[in-house]
């Protein structure tokens, strides 16, 4: 008998072989060092930009290797870091506060290969350098917020309906409202259950009646807590420039934010860690500051201190709160002084212009609000926060605040007024967050990662290529041919799968799925031996060994396979890059180990009578 | 070139008792040191707060404890990490100071004296996040086992599943006790090699498998116990080389991948050895104790795939 390939299985080979080396090309060229610039809120990018940029950099004798603009970015590329650096410096002074500048690598893929979606492997933190964060929502403090919000509302919606209660309060769960008699309940009851059907009422006794949130409700709150903060770390991790943020949701309370390639972790970690949220509210003028000093604070009022720590006293009522705000910019006035710019939202307009109805002539305080995590943890061991509140300013509302937007003056430098703006453009969060967990990796250990990496998998290559010529000479070479072309395969497949990164457990993964790719072919070799030494004839061998060690292949890499499932599944971070890496390998070894090996050995023994063979 | 070639079926289950105690011996040695020392638990399952500096010089410790003392950091571990010049340093968590603010904290106090100090890594874990992973990898190493007892009984037959979990639960504790006994540091990254050890030494057990269930459809005649001599015998070869082969990238990812994935090239370094003896010793010798005979193999009327094709390759 002879051993025959198909046509068409040529043909497959070949083209898997060529799809796979093609979308791995793209690794070989390397990154350009580059200054990325995205607009800010309320610019856009425009060919006019591009001009800015070309011609500020023509003017700082800056050399451009490409300055190309999409999705409205616009991309510079230099030749070294140095002038990377150089790039942005200018570029930021030219543009000013509206855009964002940060330094980049973006690979140098040829346009054509781009445009066939040819990309380089993402590379994970430790490859590549940055920050990981891993967030926790403080729960605790939404929910509580939200009560504090409803006790608010069951006393509007009786005061609406004209229904007279005795009192409305907070209890840990639930809020609980004191009736006058069993009339009025009646009537408030069955008002409230309309106005709120997310809420589950009940009577008790002594003409008390209590709600608490239904599951749902309680669920809902729980998602727009962490949505919402998404959301604030995204605007927070765009105003740092960084080139490609991810920022992802991980089970019910935490959040993932990783940085890639970022330098100053610490700036970074202040201003994504930072919760602030700023009240408007009036100054209660009715009291004497003093008195109150003395502990006699009288009812509906707070004491709050401003930075000197000067003693004010304020009406508890909130006029409006900063998750209204829209956007804040910091600037100077007509003196000279620096003030902070804030624009909010309709809502927030109609509440200032309804609080500071009739209030014209009387002063108002911004409250600042921070919520500090403190060291110890409460019996859920979740984080306890402290709610830190300072006055940062005191303005007399001199006519009605609506619509469009207001200013906060008396911030002290411009220094603290622009890290105010960036803190209020980043709005207020509902529930404090807190970093639970960190990996900062420099970007020297990063490239030093890359290189040992590389190292490993040569050097392990290299001793199981002269291994195999040695042990199996002929078939030993087809098998170097496709553990290489298993290689090329596995950074093919990385490259195309747009979720797969590459780290440094990944890069142990390749090494690892060297050593046992060739499992499949000692298992296939050995057969023919086998066979062979029982008498048959070389074609006859190699159509058997193929074939008896197929199902022993197939069990055995499923088997492994299995494994590697289950790590992805539970993995973070390093892990699931090492389980990627093997789970592609074990596929790709098949492929090159069975198919591509029997496609060569049947090209160059399998179509001719022949006594011996090169095993 | 050959390098293992047998003429005569070797007589593998001769030793099987002798392996068996052997094997009982490492797993009390193993089980004793986990209970007692447990395990030196990295960073990722303790929680606290690491951090990895570069000095241009050969750092010296003496001098970064004294700094860190007399900034407040008493409990500090610190070490040497791969070369003279880095230094890896260690902090539990804490009470008072904010936690991800400590890295930057002792950056600071180690730049005071004027030194070149190059932030490296910084790696903070809560300590909740911690137990969590510890209780996600226990678990993951548990469902492993079990969906490869499954899938092994669902191809073969339970002795033959039972018999390739025994063995792959031998691997794994005496892998762990290894790191126990040399207290090395057990990290997620380690975590990770024993569950490829888990899927390295399956790949082993079911090559030999597979040939001992061949072996009981051809040779009808001959004893349980013969059958494993002669199918370990056959599949001796090839053992050896895969073995072999994965060993000597391991010895690459060990010497030259540097410091960050020493545990993990130790872990598999010696699980993959561990691995190709117990599939030896323990998978097949336990599968014949427990009666395995050609019966139990027969009904399922073993179908290969690709047998009633024609060939695919």
């Amino acid at each position: 008998m002879l051993n025959k390939t198909p046509m068409w299985k040529y043909l497959m080979v070949f083209f898997v072989l060529a799809v796979g080396a093609l979308y791995a090309l793209p690794n070989i060229f390397g990154e350009d060092h580059a200054v990325q610039i995205s607009a800010g809120r309320n610019t856009t990018v425009t060919t006019q930009t591009l001009q800015t940029v070309e011609q500020s950099l023509v003017d700082a004798r800056i050399d451009t290797k490409r300055v190309t603009m999409e999705n409205q970015q616009i991309l510079v590329r230099v030749k070294d870091s140095e002038s990377q650096l150089m790039a942005k410096e200018v570029l930021e002074k030219q543009l000013g506060g509206d855009y964002y500048v940060a330094m980049n690598l973006a690979p140098d893929t040829p346009s054509w290969l781009a445009s066939i979606g040819g990309e380089p492997i993402k590379l994970g933190l430790d490859l590549r350098g940055g920050v990981h964060f891993l967030m926790e929502v403080d729960m605790n403090l939404a929910m509580s917020k939200a009560l504090e919000d409803t006790v608010t509302s069951f006393r509007t919606n009786l005061r609406e309906e004209k229904i007279r209660y005795r009192g409305v309060r907070q209890l840990d769960d639930s809020v609980e409202v004191q009736f006058r008699d069993q009339e009025t309940l009646d009537q408030g009851l069955s008002y409230l259950k309309s106005r709120n059907p997310d809420w589950l009422f009940e009577e008790e006794d002594n003409l008390v009646v209590s709600a608490k949130m239904s599951q749902q409700k309680v669920l809902a709150i729980r998602d727009y807590a962490v949505k919402q903060n998404i959301t604030i770390m995204r605007n927070r991790v765009n105003q740092l420039g960084v080139a490609e943020p991810l920022i992802q949701r991980q089970g019910a309370d935490r959040i993932v934010v990783q940085l890639p390639g970022i330098q100053d972790t610490a700036r970074a970690k202040e201003i994504l860690n930072a919760t602030a949220t700023l009240d408007f509210r009036l100054l209660d003028t009715e009291h004497d500051v003093q008195a109150a000093v003395a502990g006699r604070i009288p009812p509906g009022a707070d004491l709050v201190k401003d930075q000197k720590g000067v003693p004010y006293l304020l009406q508890k009522k909130v006029m409006m709160s900063g998750n209204h705000i829209i956007d804040a910019a910091s600037s100077l006035d007509e003196y000279g002084r620096p003030q902070v710019n804030i624009s909010v939202d309709s809502e927030g307009g109609n509440k200032m212009s309804l609080g500071t109805k009739g209030n014209i002539g009387k002063p108002m305080a911004t409250v600042f609000i921070e919520y500090k995590p403190l060291a110890e943890r409460d019996k859920n061991d979740k984080p306890i926060f402290e709610k830190v509140e300072q006055i940062i300013s005191v303005a007399t509302i001199q006519s009605r605040l609506g619509g469009g937007g207001f200013r906060i003056t008396g911030v002290g430098s411009p220094q603290e007024a622009q890290n105010l703006a960036l803190l209020l453009r980043a709005g207020a969060l509902i529930a404090p967050i807190q970093i639970v967990e960190e990996r900062t990796v420099g970007p020297s250990l990063g490239q030093e990662n890359i290189d040992l990496g590389m190292q490993a998998i040569i050097w392990g290559f290299v001793l199981v290529l002269a291994f195999m010529a040695m042990y199996y000479r002929g078939f030993g070479l087809v098998a170097n041919f496709a553990l290489a072309a298993n290689l090329v395969l596995i950074v093919g497949v990385m490259s195309l799968i747009p979720g797969a990164t590459l780290t440094l457990p990944g890069m142990a993964g390749i090494v690892l799925t060297v050593g046992m790719a060739v499992d499949a072919n000692v298992l296939i070799f050995e057969r023919i031996r086998e066979e062979m030494r029982d008498g048959r004839g070389p074609q006859q061998s190699i159509h058997q060994g193929y074939d008896s060690a197929f199902s022993t292949i197939l069990d055995a890499n499923i088997t492994t396979l299995i494994a590697a499932i289950i790590l992805f599944a539970i993995g973070t971070g390093p892990i699931k890059g090492f389980s990627v890496t093997l789970a592609i390998g074990i596929i790709t070894s098949m492929f090159t180990a069975i198919v591509v090996t029997r496609v060569i050995v049947n090209a160059v023994w399998g179509g001719k009578r022949i006594d011996k063979l090169s095993i | 070139m050959q390098i293992l070639n047998f003429k005569e079926t070797v007589n593998f289950m001769k030793l099987r008792v002798p392996a068996l105690f052997f094997s009982a011996a490492l797993l009390i040695v193993s089980l004793f040191s986990l209970f007692t020392n447990s395990l030196n638990w990295g960073l990722d399952f303790t929680g606290g707060t690491l951090i990895e500096v570069g000095y241009q010089k050969p750092a010296k410790l003496d001098h970064i404890r004294k700094q860190l003392e007399a900034a407040g950091f008493a409990d500090a571990v610190v070490q040497n990490f791969g070369t003279s010049e880095d230094v890896l340093i260690r902090l539990a968590p804490r009470e008072g100071v904010k936690a991800s603010k400590l890295g930057d904290e002792v950056l600071s106090v180690l730049r005071e004296g004027g030194d070149q100090v190059d932030m490296r890594r910084i790696e903070f874990v809560g300590p909740n996040v911690g137990d969590e992973l510890a209780e996600q990898g226990g678990l993951a190493m548990l469902t492993a086992l079990l969906c490869i007892m499954l899938y092994v009984t669902l191809r073969f037959e339970w002795r033959l599943a039972l018999s390739s979990v025994i063995a792959l639960a031998h691997d794994v504790i005496i892998t762990l006790g290894l790191f126990s006994v040399l207290q090395l540091e057990f990290d997620l990254t380690v975590l990770a090699a024993v569950l490829a050890v888990i899927g390295y030494s399956l790949n082993d057990t079911i090559v030999v498998f597979d040939r001992i269930r061949e072996n009981f459809l051809k040779l009808r005649k001959t004893e349980p116990p013969e059958v494993a001599d002669i199918s370990l015998t056959q599949t001796m070869s090839r053992t050896v080389i895969t073995s072999g082969t994965t060993l000597l990238v391991l010895a690459a990812l060990f010497f030259k991948g540097g410091a960050l994935i020493h545990g993990f090239a130790t872990a598999l370094l010696f699980g993959i050895f561990i691995g190709t003896y117990s599939s030896i010793y323990v998978a097949s010798a336990i599968a014949i104790m427990l009666g395995l005979s050609k019966e139990d193999l027969m009904p399922t009327e073993v179908e290969k795939e690709g047998a009633d094709q024609d060939p695919l390759l």
